[in-house]
């Protein structure tokens, strides 16, 4: 459907239990390809050996049309067995994983680990210039953590992309 | 029954391998024919076949007609199509089917032989990734690399296959595992491996609210589509009746058209691109839309912003995913077609409607149906292409008729002009327009209904795409009538031509055709010719007493268009028609000229 002008486009997080079988990944990865959906970041990994289940987080961006397709498109594929909408749930949790390199000496090295510290990283390398942090958070965090780290001699990273469950015991 | 009996006996005593598991469980499945090509990976299962005298084996002459004459029998059928073919081409031909079965729904098993499981990934001969390739265009499919998960994969295949939205799905078989032993189980026993239970039974509150807005309509439409095809004839009866409680007018897409009765006085004909003037006028100016098993496809809305726009919309459909897609509705109910008609009149009773007055809305349809949209100017010397299918239709209509078609202008002009009473009996290329579909279709609708008139109506080019099925048919004794509707161009592309490319002809016409009555004659069936007016009701009589197939060339005039049409990029209510002396070239604008 083309998007209405006044429509804006929203970031979506879908946790996707799919059965654990050759291809699975390709199904859902062809299906965000084939209707030309967005993946901004896609993990995955087998999460329950004796069912078969992996679990799949995408995220992903759309108009809210174009995010409900997407959820219909998922949950119609017969290897996937539940789509969760984690952002709109007020029980979600979104955690990612990233390693940082940052290269400096001096004030610049200093103020890196200042301000790793205060973004509780934890320093998992270091050299007499350059450290390795580990910060995981939301990733609205890790985005803050990058952009002050850049003008501290950032040279690489790694990310994990989007992990998500929620909070409670179900 | 006693052969049944031995075969378990036999299981008792040794296992069976692959191959024979594989047709114990499309025999146990009820199938009784299967569309298929031998080749060297499916060569295990073709020795089992020998022995099996209960499936019927059609040898087609390319996998792609093995697929649309499996969607043939399944359309006609309401069963699954069954494919067998083999690894790498014969897998890769059977594509085109396979795509046009998921764009229309039509359920098909594909069985394609698969080279052994080590030499997987090698390059080996006719190897090819039957699986990746295609992943996007079944419903599901499976690469089978243990016999002990076969059984259990061949049963739950036709259950996706048939359920929900039904579609295609494939069975990937590598030829060791066609050779290995292992266990049988019945579709009883066996476990499946997904959980897929699609909804079929509607949300009462939704159907309630659905029949209090349509209780209120001036100005309703039921707009059906091939979903309710795909919910069997007793879907079919309910539309009828919830039609006739409501009063409202109907009308279909392409692929719905059967489901309600062409003879009906609130039927309004097919609406689309192609439709008849009155149901896209309907189309446009209703008040409260029921759409039935169809989807808002492109060929329906025209330009989306100026589709329906003072309607309220209700959808309902199977697959969940087809609501809101296009078009944004009001109330989308989630099930399937039949049940959710029968609810609908359960809840119209309930909630103690009565039939609404919609006497002017009546007024104004018969407004429209008075603009004869389907006119055209008959010729004493040429057959129009119109005329052809008007007298087809005439002089079959009270036989047992099954109609399939090709694509292009033929095909609009016989869902304008062939009336439809009964589901099933109408079978066409809707999404995918696939040129060729019509005789392979043929032939697994005279498969299915072997003392039936099975007849393709049929263009000179998109014929020539399946040509070689004819020698099917003759070798299978199927009757099937090939009506050529011949006018020597593409004559859908010579018309777009026409309309948007300032008349420059560029490759749409078929020099050097075939004389299609020498030809049916080297391929051992019959050859008619029609040429004039007059002997076109002695000839098409002629067709139909000959228990033979035969190809029939009925030369027609040849640079007829079909209209009304709704130009691309244009509204419902900005219909083009045959005789208003638009200037065809500026009705479409630029957006327009880059849809298809």
């Amino acid at each position: 459907m083309p998007p209405r002008v006044n429509e804006a486009i929203e970031k979506r997080t879908f946790a996707v239990l799919v059965d654990n079988e050759p291809g699975v990944l390709a199904r859902v990865v062809g299906l965000f390809s084939a209707r030309g959906y967005n993946i901004e970041s896609l993990t995955v990994a087998e999460t329950d050996k004796a069912a078969h289940a992996s679990r799949i987080t995408i995220v992903t961006s759309g108009t809210p049309l174009i995010l409900e397709q997407i959820r219909a498109q998922l949950d119609r594929m017969v290897s996937i067995r539940t789509v969760q909408d984690v952002s709109s749930d007020p029980l979600g949790i979104e955690r990612e994983l990233s390693l940082i390199k940052v290269r400096g000496t001096g004030e610049q090295r200093a103020e890196a680990l200042r301000v790793a510290d205060i973004f509780r990283a934890k320093v998992i390398d270091t050299t007499h210039e350059s450290f390795v942090f580990e910060l995981t958070g939301a990733s609205s965090k890790i985005d803050k953590f990058v952009n002050l780290m850049a003008p501290l001699g950032l040279v690489e990273m790694s990310r994990t992309g989007v992990l998500s469950l929620t909070r409670g015991v179900d | 029954m006693t052969t049944q009996i031995t075969a378990e006996a036999e299981t008792m005593t040794k296992p069976l391998t692959g191959a024979e598991i594989l047709v114990r469980a499309l025999v146990d499945q009820g199938v009784d024919t299967i569309f298929g090509y031998p080749g060297g990976a499916v060569l295990p299962i073709y020795d089992a076949l020998f022995h099996e005298p209960r499936l019927h084996h059609v040898l087609v002459r390319h996998e792609q007609g093995a697929t649309h004459a499996a969607e043939g029998y399944a359309r006609s059928t309401g069963k699954p199509g069954v494919v067998l073919v083999t690894s790498g081409p014969g897998a890769t031909n059977a594509i085109t089917g396979i795509v046009d079965a998921l764009m229309d729904s039509i359920p098909l098993v594909v069985i394609t032989g698969q080279v052994a499981t080590h030499l997987i990934g090698s390059d080996a001969f006719q190897e090819a990734d039957t699986v990746g390739l295609t992943r996007s265009c079944t419903k599901h499919n499976y690469l089978v690399k243990r016999v002990e998960d076969l059984a259990g994969v061949v049963h739950e295949a036709f259950h996706i296959a048939t359920s929900g939205r039904p579609g295609p799905v494939v069975i990937d078989i590598p030829k060791d595992v066609q050779f290995m032993p292992g266990p049988y189980i019945g579709p009883e026993e066996a476990r499946h491996k997904h959980s897929y239970n699609p909804r079929t039974k509607g949300d009462p509150a939704k159907i309630a609210e659905a029949m209090a807005l349509l209780a209120g309509a001036k100005k309703p439409v039921f707009y059906t589509g091939g979903g309710i095809i795909n919910a069997g004839p007793k879907a079919s009866q309910a539309l009828r009746k919830l039609a006739h409680m409501t009063g409202a007018p109907v009308t279909s897409t392409l692929m719905g058209l059967g489901a309600f009765p062409a003879a009906d006085p609130q039927w309004l004909g097919m609406l689309g691109m192609h439709g008849s003037y009155e149901s896209n006028h309907v189309m446009h100016d209703c008040d409260v839309m029921v759409c039935l098993g169809a989807r808002f496809d492109d060929r329906i809305t025209g330009r989306l912003d100026a589709f329906s726009p003072g309607s309220k919309k209700i959808h309902v459909d199977i697959d969940p995913s087809s609501i809101n897609k296009n078009v944004r509705v009001d109330i989308g109910i989630v099930g399937d077609a039949g049940s959710i008609i029968e609810d609908m009149i359960a809840a119209w009773n309930a909630g103690g409607y009565k039939k609404p007055d919609l006497t002017g809305w009546w007024a104004q349809i018969e407004q429209w149906r008075a603009r004869k949209g389907f006119a055209y100017r008959k010729d004493p010397k040429v057959i129009k292409p119109q005329y052809a299918i008007e007298r087809l239709y005439e002089l079959t209509k009270d036989r047992d008729t099954y109609i399939t078609t090709e694509v292009g202008q033929h095909q609009m002009w016989a869902a304008q002009f062939y009336r439809f009473e009964e589901p099933n009996h109408w079978m066409t290329s809707g999404g995918l327009g696939t040129m060729g579909y019509g005789l392979p279709a043929a032939v697994g609708a005279q498969m299915a209904h072997p003392d039936a008139l099975v007849i393709d109506i049929a263009g000179e080019a998109s014929v020539q795409m399946t040509m070689q099925e004819f020698s099917t048919a003759v070798q299978f004794n199927l009757p099937i009538k090939i009506f050529i509707v011949n006018n020597e161009w593409m004559g859908m592309v010579r018309q777009w031509q026409q309309l948007l490319h300032g008349e420059r002809y560029s490759h749409s016409y078929s020099d050097s055709l075939p004389d299609f009555v020498k030809l049916a004659e080297a391929m051992g069936g019959v050859g008619i010719r029609a040429e004039t007016p007059d002997e076109l009701d002695a000839k098409i009589m002629q067709m139909i007493d000959t228990p033979r197939p035969v190809l029939f060339d009925c030369r027609v005039a040849k640079e007829e268009n079909c209209f009304p049409m709704i130009p691309s990029g244009k509204a419902h209510n900005e219909m083009l028609l045959g005789d208003d002396g638009t200037d065809l070239d500026s009705a479409i604008d630029d957006e327009g000229k880059m849809l298809v």
